[in-house]
């Protein structure tokens, strides 16, 4: 079949977005910052939004190495 | 559930056969205007109308109009202005060139009556493990979809008929994935969309008798997002999309910055001398969905659009999936 490796890389995406959804549920929504008084919401807030931007910024690297990986010989052409 | 079975077919006939027969007049009057552009992938290069949004937006304001008496619903309204707006910005586009900026832009504001009316949820839901609340960031990628599916799905027309053809098979998904997780009346709205691409698509497959152009193209994705925020279905939604947003992945990661297509100076594809598509060997032309799959040799233009086809199909079933894990908790 033609671009078998675009199909495998969607699959890998599909699981990336699985994997990424389960660590923000069950990892860092759960976490809480207390002992600052009025500025817990907020920083709780910041904090989750700065750890979700870091996943984000992984993820998109993790993918970016895969597509080299699985493209290799692709984008050599 | 007879009434709305009643009302699927209602609307979805509305959609289609608006399109289906309004687009014959909208050909006509654009080729009188000397509307057309050059399709360069064509055999001596054959003059082809556009914009095809204007009988697009008329199948989607004539379904959606209709179900929203019988269903008077903000998230219709929501659908109904975005969907609107982003015709406007699209329009715009295709009378005018502008600087790559201007459609995130102007996207992201289309995308504001969906904050202003309240039809979302600061619920992200996630197959397997739950859902996420978060008020604040949930209004940041309000404004942030819009755009992204917008030009994600005008990024993806870059061939005959793949544009709607794509949308057709993406929509369809998300409308079954809208019905499997309960949720009837977004489902209901969601049909237009398919339809409304599939009857395009009858005019926009190869040989193409008319091009979307940025509104049409602008139209579909940004109703597309907004059905994904206001049915709660974003994640299913993303899957469903992933064969295009792995076409603007690899096309910004390729370019390094967010750009026009017209800017581009090599062209990732070029012709063989049986006029069949190729990828090109220029190492400074960007990295494509099409030129990936032309990697592995010369085809004609139809048959990539089937390959990606193929692709839509395979994230769609993935979609679905997606959609039957929704309820599945671990």
């Amino acid at each position: 079949m033609k671009g078998i490796q675009i199909f495998l890389f969607i699959f890998v995406m599909w699981i990336l977005i699985i994997v990424g959804g389960g660590l923000l549920v069950s990892i860092i929504a759960p976490m809480t910052i207390s002992g600052y008084g009025k500025l817990d919401p907020i920083l709780d807030s910041g904090v989750k939004a700065l750890i979700a931007m870091i996943l984000v910024v992984v993820w998109i690297f993790t993918l970016s190495k895969i597509k080299n990986w699985i493209f290799n010989k692709y984008i050599k052409n | 559930m007879l009434d709305k079975i009643i009302l699927a077919i209602l609307v979805s006939s509305i959609a289609f056969f608006s399109v289906y027969i309004t687009t014959p007049f909208l050909i006509k009057g654009l080729e009188k205007r000397n509307l057309t552009v050059k399709d360069y992938n064509r055999i001596g290069g054959a003059m082809v109308p556009r914009p095809g949004g204007p009988s697009i937006l008329v199948g989607i304001l004539a379904s959606e109009l209709t179900l929203s008496i019988f269903y008077p619903t903000t998230e219709i309204l929501a659908i109904l202005i975005t969907t609107s707006l982003a015709f406007v910005v699209g329009l715009i586009d295709d009378r005018k060139v502008l600087g790559g900026w201007f459609k995130p832009v102007a996207l992201a504001i289309s995308a504001v009556p969906i904050i202003l009316l309240g039809t979302y949820n600061p619920h992200l839901s996630f197959p397997l493990f739950g859902f996420v609340r978060i008020p604040e960031l949930y209004i940041a990628l309000v404004i942030f979809m819009i755009p992204v599916t917008g030009n994600t799905i005008n990024s993806i027309d870059v061939l005959n008929g793949v544009a709607s053809g794509f949308m057709t098979i993406a929509s369809f998904a998300l409308s079954v994935s809208l019905f499997i997780i309960h949720n009837y009346e977004i489902a209901l709205a969601s049909l237009p969309l398919g339809f409304v691409s599939l009857a395009f698509y009858k005019y926009h497959k190869f040989p193409s008798k008319i091009f979307p152009g940025d509104s049409g193209a602008l139209t579909l994705g940004a109703m597309y997002g907004v059905i994904a925020i206001v049915g709660h279905v974003e994640i299913i939604a993303a899957v469903a999309l992933l064969p295009a947003v792995i076409n603007s992945f690899l096309f910004l990661s390729s370019v390094k910055r967010i750009i026009e297509h017209r800017q581009i100076k090599s062209n990732p594809v070029t012709h063989t001398a049986d006029f069949k598509l190729m990828a090109t060997t220029d190492k400074n032309a960007p990295i494509t969905l099409v030129r990936l799959i032309l990697a592995g040799g010369p085809m004609t233009e139809k048959q990539i659009g089937f390959v990606i086809f193929r692709l839509a199909s395979f994230s769609a079933v993935l979609a679905i999936i997606t959609a039957f894990m929704m309820d599945v908790k671990i």
